[in-house]
């Protein structure tokens, strides 16, 4: 059934019958080879994965269409820059995409994350702990974080957890803001202690290569975890209440913890990202953690297919580079082109500053996958069969029957 | 203790409230029909700060208008051209980004919500820049009266009272939201299209097998929701004077707020919290606690949602899977 037809004519189908014809549909094996290889060997497909995409990247700068767009150092730096979207991405996946939550305050804990960090290793606190224990500390603090603000409101409706955390990310900036002993205020804390390795020695500031390797292996050994605890008996807990809480709830699932488990360990990835952006960026201020980055987070989410980790992290990842060249390179590009005059319309390309247009673009991407294809373009088997359930009964079960 | 300075704020307090109420209605109307969290209707409102700037600076006012008449007849012109403009875009919104959506799982109109959100607040940015911009106020802020509370002084206990300026333009946007939200009373008890609303809200589709047309129904508390909210726009720019892209998201977050503490669905806990919640923000500046007030407000609106989510009116609502 076409989308058009279907946002016509609405049918609803029996919820009992259209949720087993959706378990039938995924406990069916994957039928290709690879993709059996694949699925029952993830963490291997993860590290080769990622092995891949780590070392080739650097080189893309080689190829036409990115060689005229600066040096090797300032396309690293960017991937280094763009793998605390995909950890924040990833993360926010296993709330928004596996479990069905709406969080908004997100950022709040990549804040939460950043200032563990600044407390732990830097002048302003007298601290210094190394990085990599850190990395486990502000994960940890993040998530305790997240099950202060989930135990109370988790037992709410979905919608009001997401006004809720809507909210709380917008006091925690607040209360880093104005608490100006504890976090040095609006300036934020500077001069953070940057990593080491025994051998290697401190990850300096001009060579992003270091961080790259780090947040390349921070990223997979996030995604190896998270495609363990999807297919772990609370990976199925997730995906039960998302589809549906009452009846998940009758087959005797703990919702509320359930819930509490995947907001606390999103969290965790958010305050890890935090951990590692505040050591690669050497300070932290509230302004980094606005309703924007929770937004933009959402949107790479959305962008990139709820629920599937590999699709998620390639969505934000696009949406990062698009955002942080592509609309640069968009300016530069028609900075040549003559302004037309047609008629009434005056179009002189020039004068439009594409930047600012990022969140127009965000927003109007939001509203349209959500209308025309809401399993993102990378969807997860299962979650597209959940958001089509109803056109699929309308067209009777067909496109439950995977091709 | 300085009573005078109590009944400035407390006034103060009404005048804030009046606009966080009129954004609350539309908030609470509309969840109480779909079970929706509108995230769009604070940038609903700002963009009804914009239409009337735009009005004003196509009729040429620059300021103050002195001739009563013009005035009254200015003031109409205002609020009905405001006010259908938003419900215009309340109703466009809801057709376009929320109905497609009406049986999807809640999670998607949900997120349209927030991309709508950010459409509106952007294409004004993209409109009128970044910058506040000055509003044109059509009642002159500075002509009000000044009275003084009545002061004494029991058993060493000295009440003071030092002058208070009440200006006109906050007795008229007190009086013309007080009523608004009883107009919206009666057409809600009282009219045939207000008993549609409610029982759609109550039961769609027992509404629906009873000959209501749901569409209507909720395209036009859409259309009320949002001319309520351009409204306050107007109400904004003439307390004001300014406007900015981005007063949407808070001011949205705080009617939010003031909907869901006097009890979301109901249209007299709207108006209550909306009260409520400017006191809040008014007395707690006065403390000296104004970078603080809205983590304050934030903080109430976790409270209430944790310790008694049906708010201070409302009833418990079943949970509907």
């Amino acid at each position: 059934m076409s989308p058009l037809r279907s946002l016509l004519f609405w049918r609803s189908g029996s919820p009992t019958r259209l949720a087993l014809a959706r378990l039938r549909s995924q406990t069916r094996p994957v039928t290709t080879p690879t993709a059996r290889f694949l699925g029952a060997h993830q963490s291997l497909s993860v590290i080769v994965g990622m092995s891949i995409v780590t070392a080739i990247l650097p080189f893309i700068i080689l190829l036409p269409p990115f060689n005229g767009f600066g040096t090797q150092t300032d396309f690293v730096d960017g991937f280094a820059q763009a793998g605390v979207w995909v950890l924040l991405a990833v993360g926010l996946n296993v709330v928004v995409g596996l479990a069905g939550l709406l969080d908004l305050g997100y950022a709040a804990f990549f804040a939460i994350g950043a200032y563990t960090y600044a407390y732990g290793a830097s002048p302003f606190s007298h601290n210094h702990i190394p990085f990599w224990p850190m990395l486990l500390v502000g994960a940890a603090v993040a998530a305790i974080f997240g099950l202060l603000l989930g135990a109370p409101t988790l037992r709410l409706r979905g919608d009001y957890l997401a006004i809720v955390t809507l909210g709380f990310g917008e006091i925690v900036p607040v209360v880093f803001n104005n608490s100006d002993q504890y976090t040095n205020g609006t300036n934020g804390i500077t001069a953070l202690y940057q990593p080491s390795l025994p051998i290697y020695g401190n990850f300096g500031f001009g060579d992003p290569v270091p961080y790259y390797v780090t947040v390349a292996a921070i990223i997979a050994i996030a995604m190896i975890l998270l495609y363990r605890l999807q297919d772990s008996r609370l990976g199925r807990a997730w995906m039960a209440v998302r589809e549906d809480e009452l009846a998940a709830a009758s087959m005797g699932i703990n919702t509320v913890t359930t819930k509490l488990l995947a907001f606390a360990i999103g969290a965790s990835t958010s305050g890890l990202a935090g951990v590692y952006l505040s050591s690669k960026l050497s300070i932290v201020s509230p302004p980094q953690f606005s309703f924007t980055v929770s937004f933009t987070v959402l949107a790479m989410v959305v962008l990139g297919g709820m629920g599937n980790i590999w699709g998620v992290a390639a969505g934000a990842f696009v949406v990062y580079e698009i955002q942080s060249q592509g609309l640069k390179q968009l300016n530069q590009f028609v900075s040549g082109f003559p302004p037309l005059h047609l008629g009434p319309l005056n179009i002189d390309l020039t004068s439009i500053d594409f930047l600012n247009y990022q969140y127009l673009l965000y927003g109007l991407a939001l509203v349209g996958m959500m209308l025309l294809r809401p399993e993102g373009l990378f969807p997860s088997r299962r979650r597209r069969a959940e958001l089509h359930d109803i056109d699929d009964a309308a067209a009777g079960n067909q496109e439950l029957v995977e091709p | 203790m300085d009573v005078g300075i109590l009944t400035y704020q407390a006034l103060n307090g009404l005048t804030i409230g009046a606009m966080y109420a009129l954004i609350a209605l539309g908030y609470t109307m509309v969840y109480g029909i779909i079970e929706l969290i509108n995230f769009a209707h604070g940038d609903v409102f700002m963009v009804g700060t914009f239409v009337t700037l735009w009005l004003l600076t196509t009729l040429g006012v620059q300021g103050a208008i002195n001739n009563p008449a013009l005035l009254v007849i200015l003031l109409l012109v205002m609020f009905a051209f405001s006010m259908t403009i938003m419900g215009l875009v309340g109703v466009l919104i809801e057709r376009f980004a929320y109905r497609p959506l009406r049986r999807a799982p809640r999670l998607a109109p949900l997120i349209t919500a927030i991309g709508v959100s950010f459409i509106l607040q952007n294409v004004i940015q993209a409109t009128y820049g970044t910058a506040p911009l000055n509003t044109p106020q059509v009642i002159d802020p500075e002509a009000g009266v000044t009275f003084s509370m009545p002061t004494f002084n029991v058993g060493g206990f000295a009440v003071t009272s030092s002058n208070v300026f009440l200006p006109y333009v906050h007795v008229f946007i007190i009086v013309l939201a007080i009523a608004l939200i009883v107009a919206l009373q009666v057409f809600v008890q009282r009219t045939r299209l207000g008993r549609a609303m409610r029982s759609t809200a109550i039961d769609r589709d027992a509404a629906q097998l009873m000959g209501v047309d749901i569409n209507t129904t909720i395209a036009l508390t859409f259309f009320i929701g949002s001319a309520l909210a351009g409204a306050a726009g107007v109400a904004w720019c003439m307390n004001y004077g300014n406007t900015k892209f981005d007063i949407g998201f808070q001011a949205g977050l705080k009617s939010f707020t003031a909907a869901v503490l006097g009890g979301i669905g109901n249209t007299t806990g709207a108006a209550l919290g909306g009260f409520l919640i400017a006191f809040v923000e008014v007395f707690s500046s006065q403390l000296g606690y104004a970078r603080w007030s809205e983590a304050i407000v934030f903080s109430i609106l976790i409270l209430v949602l944790v310790f008694k989510p049906t708010g201070l009116l409302g009833q418990q609502l079943a949970e509907r899977a």
